[in-house]
């Protein structure tokens, strides 16, 4: 099984430690064997250990350390927000993070659903299992 | 009085210890020579007013045997509790201890006593007008409308205990004509329950699923960490 995400100038990857937990950034520059240099549209270039990188399948076409503005073009151009919410690891994240921003209420109205919808389910099923065995 | 600028002092002290004027030259910017040519030479001089000849108290009758210790007197006034920010009139809250330990519940206003004044609404879920200490609620960001609502005959003394007279005389049968009374509700008591639920509940049923939710508890499942809930 080869590897297929790269470390490259352009990779971007998830932060998952530290204080820019759960942002999207851009590997800008390779340090040494252990950093990278890093960047995004809403943070100071910065360097990172690539421990606390996970990379993504997203890459976008940029020269060794651009400039600020430079970048973000970059990133509308391959509109790596739209890919990223719209793969299955960025869906995932969304709805952890509307999970986790729930209300009481909201979760006393979602327990509601969850139960109408089983309902509907069910009586679908029994509808069909009436009619295979008549 | 017109209000005194600030006096500039007539002899600075120019380095410590060394005043800029001298002695005789500050009698004569003072005045004092006038003072004494008005008062014929001699610097004029009050008689001490006559000492108000003190009340001859009397030697106590009686002293105690031993010297009690006065305890220091303490002037400290406690303040009201303070209200959390998260909790304002009409927010639902969960109480978390007592009989009616998980229900949801309405919040009406703080008392002076610093409890709160809550109600089910007492068709919904079977809380009546009670008082709540804030340690044990939790506060929810759902918001009730309360604009309707009156409190303001609300107070810590209507939850008193109703004082019992003493009955001496007569035994068993008056004990149990008492005990009856007692445990049913006054009506007025009631009819304030009512008239406190009647706008509540109109604003309540304005709200989708709002009835349901007060009227269910509030339990933690599997996997739920209060830590991590968002109320």
């Amino acid at each position: 099984m080869p590897f297929k995400r790269y470390v490259e100038i352009g990779r971007v990857a998830l932060v998952n430690y530290g204080k820019e937990y759960g942002k999207l950034v851009v590997i800008v520059d390779v340090i040494d064997q252990n950093r990278a240099l890093v960047d995004a549209p809403d943070m100071v270039r910065s360097q990172m250990n690539f421990k606390r990188l996970s990379l993504t399948d997203i890459k976008i076409d940029i020269k060794r350390v651009p400039k600020k503005k430079t970048l973000i073009a970059a990133m509308e151009a391959a509109d790596v927000k739209g890919k990223w919410e719209k793969s299955s690891w960025g869906r995932k994240l969304i709805v952890q993070k509307r999970r986790a921003s729930l209300n009481d209420f909201d979760r006393f109205k979602l327990m509601l659903a969850k139960i109408k919808r089983a309902g509907v389910v069910r009586q679908e099923l029994a509808k069909l299992k009436k009619e295979t065995a008549a | 009085m017109a209000p005194k600028s600030a006096r500039v002092t007539r002899n600075p002290e120019l380095i410590p210890g060394v005043r800029k004027i001298s002695r005789s030259k500050m009698y004569h910017k003072r005045g004092l020579w006038a003072i004494k040519a008005k008062n014929g030479g001699k610097f004029p001089h009050h008689d001490k007013a006559p000492a108000a000849t003190p009340v001859v108290e009397k030697p106590p009758k009686f002293y105690p045997a031993d010297d009690i210790k006065k305890p220091l007197s303490n002037k400290r006034k406690p303040k009201p509790t303070k209200l959390r920010a998260s909790i304002i009139p009409g927010t639902v809250l969960i109480l978390l201890a007592g009989r009616f330990k998980g229900k949801r519940v309405v919040f009406l206003k703080q008392l002076s006593s610093g409890l709160l004044l809550v109600t089910g609404p007492y068709k919904i879920n079977g809380v009546p007008l009670r008082r709540v200490n804030q340690a044990y609620v939790i506060g929810t960001s759902t918001k009730v409308d309360i604009s309707g609502v009156n409190v303001e005959k609300f107070d810590d003394k209507y939850f008193a205990k109703q004082v019992e007279k003493k009955k001496k005389k007569g035994e068993s049968e008056f004990f149990e004509a008492e005990k009856q009374d007692k445990n049913a509700l006054p009506t007025e008591k009631k009819d304030d329950q009512k008239a406190v639920d009647a706008p509540l509940l109109k604003a309540i049923e304005a709200v989708a699923d709002l009835k349901a939710y007060l009227g269910a508890r509030f339990t933690l499942k599997d996997g739920m960490k209060p830590h991590e809930l968002m109320f």
